[in-house]
């Protein structure tokens, strides 16, 4: 019986040796340690031997099991080993071709600026308003001290629908909305953005659609300095640190004291170039303090309360910010201007 | 306005400062200037000639040569071709070596022969715009007087050296619509004392009230009219001085009468007008209002009808002139004049403006008598053109105004204080600062301490309440003073609102399923106004709103859709090779029922949508894919989920819309839009490719979304699935299918998915098979299998019956 084991061992080390797929393997498992396998069948004939040889029989028998095991266990290690490798190698690909597109889409660039100044704006406790776009001429025009046949008026040529309303020429109607709803009783904080219409020829620095974002602030104790200070703060937030402001005294009915604020240059650093008509600044919005009529008309005591009033036109704003050079882009959805701005 | 710097340089002395640091003062102070002009550059090669002789060229029929004298050794021969040239003349002549306006050097040059050394010019080869020159030389070089020197430089003598500045007025300052007005302003800023001119007129004996009677009917319109009679006028041209003064200003020279008039309107900011006294045929001098229908021919030769809203000067019977506005032409001063009656008069602004208005007719007078002029200046500005013209044009003027009078010329006064100023403007000035300010403005006050009563100057009439001399004092301070700071009280919370914030979300959304933000306009053209309107609109059957003076047709009409606007964009960019599109908008549409609109319409915020092209593209794996109807409603399905609002779709045959591939949009049961294909022809029109198109009412959605999602626990039991699919007949909607199987199916039935649809060589004819995915769940309990085979049994059965459907095996 040693002799047969023996030579059970060595023939399945040499077929173990030559084999090549996972298949074969599995058949001389089976083959030798299977229940009918070899080892097993010598084992059946154990009986037939002496009591004493059984134990060194029996023992043998084991260590040639577990040597063919572990032999059989390096053989499938090692062709599965190859097995991966040969996957692997045909899983290969092309990393540089394209990855498989998603779609993008994006903010106008007018709805980026919108929300980047109401968030500041926001930031300093405004609240944001909005109105309606078809007015009555008595709060595009009366409610803001423009009466009929008042010269300014010519400064803002209407669309008129009726002779009581118009397409709003400016955002500042809801600055009135708001001050009537809060009938004189408490401060007012807010900023309105929204779209406006003028008779204008739409070309490129006019259109007859447009943006505009009003600021309005109605308190106690409210200065002229203030407005510096916030417009000033406003400024450098948008348009960046190193750019210097400059307020000059200009006329609107609906304010007085009233002011224009220009920021430098950019492009010249203030020594003048065509993108400032050579005077160094570039005129961004217009201001100033509550007219006192605007705040009675509101249901404010001008001796109790005073307030400061901003605007500008958003689509500008862009455009300075971004060098856009022409306001019809704006309108026109040209998908190689829009993409530009989608990460803006 | 334009200000001529050697014209103010005759009232405050600016010799000391350059146009362009002066430009930047007034600005700052508030008056904008818009422009710096050099009308011309410094030449020394550009002098005085006289032509001593003019011959016919040998050898050119409109060409001369002429032998100029320029006050050297030598004359020059110079070939020329203007036609008025001609001996005796003394002419502008560039010598060779000089560079004229638009860089053109002259030369010794040959012209056909003859040698020509030099240039006789024209105005406009000196860089003078045409409109402003004389019209005499329009065509022609240009020819001094006879009491200029040759050899003399010409820059001063043609005003080359002055520069202008472009003021851009804002509507309150009509006080610097004059020189005396300008000096004022910047004698203020610049701290600078005031030469006024001397107004003096040497009358004759003979009285002016012999010749006319003045008589206001409409007083309410005008308060003063002074007539002042000026004999035996001399016409001619006005001294070159003069002429340049106006040309810097922007207004031809015509005639020594025209132009004083003009003169002393640009410097006193009163317009004036010259009567032919003879052509009057009357002594009566009638203001009045005109009679309805009643007809005036004014100067420029048009006849116009009038209504009882204009003001007329008549000649006590027939008009002479539209008051402010235009004179008549048959009373027009001429070459032949010899007699003028000049008036001065306050006319009111808003009768003006009515005028102006109506006809058109906006001057130089005009604009000045709309804004209000100075009542302190009206009689004064006649009296000096009258000095000008007893100088310019040998007049004898008749002693007296004959005129009416009612002109209030009360200066206002506002009480200022320092304490109040400072307060208002955060500023820290003193009583001295103010006092200062308030001489450099030559506004009169009386002062207590701290209080200042100012006396405004009529000049000023913009200046009424405390909040103006609050401006006043803080723009001569200076802006740039006044300090930096913030509110006092500033202690509110700022917040977006819910409706803004959810506005925002749905925009992050959009943007982050692929759509770019449009933005077209609101104003459309009338065949646009109309179309692609979403059922529930359409319902109430809106009247499009029209704007009363258009400015183009394609944007007359305000929207009741963004989509017609839309498809423009789409067609914008495929005329530009740009084939793949995916816009959304959100953008108010405008909804009046009224046929004739009297109210404010209701507008609405909608959510549109246009997408069109390749919405896939990955070619080289062979996964490209154009929207379709689905890509569309994924986006929109994606969308509501996102929201929580339960949405349902049906099928609808809508305007402009592809009738098979279009459905509304219903929430609880209301139609909030629609979305699919637009219609071939339509598409055909507009030149686009096969595009789809959704909106959306907004403000529905807006509205719907209030509750704040809460929390449902992650179910604990496991779910069980069932799948199958049904043998239909075409015509059968899945979707109907579906909302069965849910009906029957709840509650266990928590989602129905539909993975496969199916028609062709294995289905009959005019059949389909459309599969579903049924999930089972109980939140309470592992189902059973029984319970789960009994719902779905159950299931199958209703939908054969109902659909007359089989399940495929
Ligand atoms: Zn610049």
């Amino acid at each position: 019986m040693k002799e047969k084991l023996e030579t059970i061992h060595k023939e399945a080390v040499a077929k173990i040796k030559d084999i090549n797929d996972m298949k074969s393997l599995q058949e001389l498992r089976v083959k030798y340690l299977g229940k009918k396998g070899s080892i097993t069948s010598v084992l059946r004939g154990m009986g037939k031997l002496a009591k004493e040889e059984r134990p060194i029989i029996g023992e043998m028998a084991n260590k040639i099991r577990q040597a063919i095991t572990s032999s059989i266990e390096e053989k499938q290690a090692k062709l599965e080993q190859e097995a991966m490798d040969k996957q692997l190698q045909e899983e290969v690909i092309d990393v540089t071709l394209p990855g498989r597109p998603i779609q993008v889409g994006g903010p106008h660039l007018l709805t980026h600026i919108v929300q980047e100044i109401e968030d500041l704006f926001i930031g300093m406790g405004f609240e944001v308003k909005e109105g309606p776009q078809v007015e009555t001429d008595y709060y595009n025009f009366e409610a803001l001290n423009l009466p009929q046949n008042h010269p300014a008026r010519d400064m803002q040529d209407s669309f008129y629908i009726t002779n009581e309303l118009l397409l709003r020429t400016h955002t500042s109607p809801v600055q009135a909305r708001t001050m009537n709803a809060y009938k004189g009783e408490k401060p007012v904080k807010m900023i309105c953005p929204g779209v406006v219409y003028r008779r204008d020829h739409d070309d490129a620095t006019h259109s007859h659609q447009f943006n505009q974002i009003e600021g309005l602030y109605v308190d106690k104790d409210v200065r002229m300095s203030d407005l510096k200070g916030i417009l000033n703060l406003f400024a450098k937030k948008m348009f960046g640190e190193d750019r210097e402001i400059r307020l000059r005294p200009s006329f609107f009915p609906f304010t007085e004291p009233s002011v224009e604020m220009d920021i430098s240059c950019k492009v010249c650093s203030k020594k003048g170039c065509s993108v400032c008509k050579q005077t160094g600044w570039i005129e961004v919005l217009g201001g100033g303090m509550v007219h006192p009529r605007v705040l009675e008309m509101a249901g404010y005591d001008p001796k109790v309360y005073t307030g400061f009033a901003f605007g500008m036109g958003t689509d500008r704003i862009a455009m300075l910010k971004y060098g856009v050079n022409d306001i019809r882009q704006f309108y026109m959805n040209d998908k190689r201007f829009v993409t530009q701005y989608h990460q803006a | 306005m334009l200000v001529s710097l050697n014209w103010l340089n005759k009232y405050v002395d600016i010799s000391h400062i350059s146009p362009e640091e002066l430009a930047e003062r007034i600005t700052k102070s508030g008056i904008e200037v818009e422009r710096i002009e050099y009308i011309g550059e410094a030449n020394p090669d550009v002098i005085v000639g006289y032509v001593e002789s003019c011959e016919k060229h040998p050898n050119a029929d409109k060409l001369k040569v002429c032998h100029v004298d320029i006050g050297q050794d030598e004359t020059l021969q110079i070939v020329c071709g203007a036609p008025n040239v001609a001996k005796g003349q003394k002419v502008i002549v560039a010598k060779p070596g000089a560079t004229l306006p638009g860089n053109i050097k002259i030369k010794k040059v040959t012209l056909r022969g003859v040698e020509s050394n030099g240039m006789i010019c024209s105005l406009q080869e000196l860089g003078i715009d045409e409109k402003y020159i004389p019209s005499e030389y329009a065509d022609g070089i240009y020819i001094f007087p006879d009491d200029v020197h040759v050899g003399e430089r010409v820059e001063s003598l043609l005003n080359l050296d002055d520069v202008v500045l472009e003021f851009d007025l804002t509507p309150n300052r009509a006080d610097s619509l004059s020189m005396l007005g300008v000096a004022y302003e910047v004698a203020a800023i610049l701290d600078q004392p005031l030469r006024l001119p001397e107004v003096s007129v040497n009358e004759i004996d003979e009285e002016a009230k012999h010749y006319v009677n003045v008589t206001v009917e409409s007083t309410d319109l005008c308060s003063y009219y002074g007539a002042f009679i000026v004999k035996n006028v001399d016409i001619k041209p006005s001294p070159l001085w003069m002429q340049h003064f106006l040309m810097a200003a922007g207004i031809r020279p015509i005639n020594n009468v025209v132009d004083i008039t003009n003169y002393v309107l640009l410097e006193y900011g009163q317009p004036l007008h010259a009567f032919d006294y003879d052509r009057l045929n009357s002594k009566d001098i009638l203001v009045r209002r005109a009679i309805e229908g009643e007809k005036i021919e004014t100067l420029d030769n048009v006849e116009r009808q009038l209504t009882n809203e204009d003001l007329v000067i008549t000649n006590g019977k027939e008009p002479i002139a539209l008051a402010g506005v235009m004179g008549g032409a048959n009373t027009e001063v001429h070459d032949g004049t010899t007699n003028i009656l000049l008036e001065a008069a306050y006319f009111d602004p808003g009768s003006v403006r009515k005028t102006v208005k109506k006809t058109g007719l906006r001057s130089e007078a005009s604009t000045r008598f709309e804004k209000g002029v100075d009542p302190n200046r009206v009689r004064q500005a006649g009296v000096r053109a009258c000095q000008l013209l007893e100088k310019y044009a040998n007049a004898q003027v008749l002693k007296g105004v004959v005129e009416y009078d009612k002109l209030d010329r009360s200066e206002k006064t506002v009480v200022i204080n320092t304490d109040n100023i400072n307060k208002r403007l955060g500023s820290e000035m003193t009583s001295e600062e103010i006092a200062h300010i308030l001489k450099k403005l030559r506004f009169d006050y009386e002062q207590e301490n701290k209080e200042f009563t100012v006396h405004v100057p009529t000049r000023r009439g913009d200046i009424t309440i405390f909040e103006d001399m609050l401006e006043e004092v803080a723009r001569i301070y200076g802006y740039d003073h006044l300090p930096y700071t913030l509110p006092k009280h500033f202690s509110q919370v700022g917040a977006l609102t819910n409706r803004q914030q959810l506005i925002r979300k749905l925009r992050t959304f959009l943007q982050g399923a692929g759509l770019m933000e449009a933005r077209t306009y609101a104003l459309t053209k009338e065949k646009y106004a109309t179309r692609f309107l979403s059922p529930e609109i359409q319902a109430i059957n809106p009247h499009p709103i029209s704007v009363q003076k258009p400015m183009t047709e394609d944007h007359q009409y305000l929207r009741l859709s963004l989509i017609p606007e839309l498809l423009k964009s789409v067609a914008y960019n495929k005329a530009r090779n740009e084939y793949d599109l995916a816009f959304y908008e959100l953008g108010n549409i405008f909804i009046s029922k009224e046929e004739v609109i009297t109210k404010q319409p209701a507008e609405e915020l909608r959510l549109s949508g246009a997408l069109t092209g390749e919405w896939v593209d990955h070619k080289w794996q062979g996964a490209s894919k154009q929207v379709d109807f689905f890509v569309v409603k994924g986006i929109l399905e994606g969308l509501f989920q996102y929201l929580q609002l339960p949405i349902e779709y049906k099928a609808s045959k809508l305007p402009q819309m592809h009738p098979g591939r279009c459905a509304t949009i219903y929430m609880n049961n209301e139609p909030i839009g629609f979305l699919g294909q637009i219609h071939p022809l339509v598409q055909k029109e507009m030149d686009l490719k096969e595009t789809y198109v959704f909106d959306l009412n907004a403000e529905a959605i807006l509205d719907a979304h209030t509750h704040h999602a809460t929390y449902e626990p992650i179910p604990k039991y496991p779910s069980i699935e069932r799948d199958v699919a049904f043998i239909l007949d075409e015509d059968v909607l899945a979707g109907d299918v579906k909302s069965l199987i849910e009906k029957i199916g709840s509650p266990l039935v928590k989602a129905v998915h539909i993975f496969d649809v199916y028609s062709g060589e294995h289905l009959p004819k005019g059949k389909k098979s459309v599969a579903y995915n049924l999930v089972y769940q109980d939140p309470n309990k592992t189902l059973k299998d029984d319970e789960v085979d009994i719902s779905f049994k159950d299931i199958i059965e209703q939908v054969n019956k109902t659909f007359d459907a089989y399940v495929r095996s």
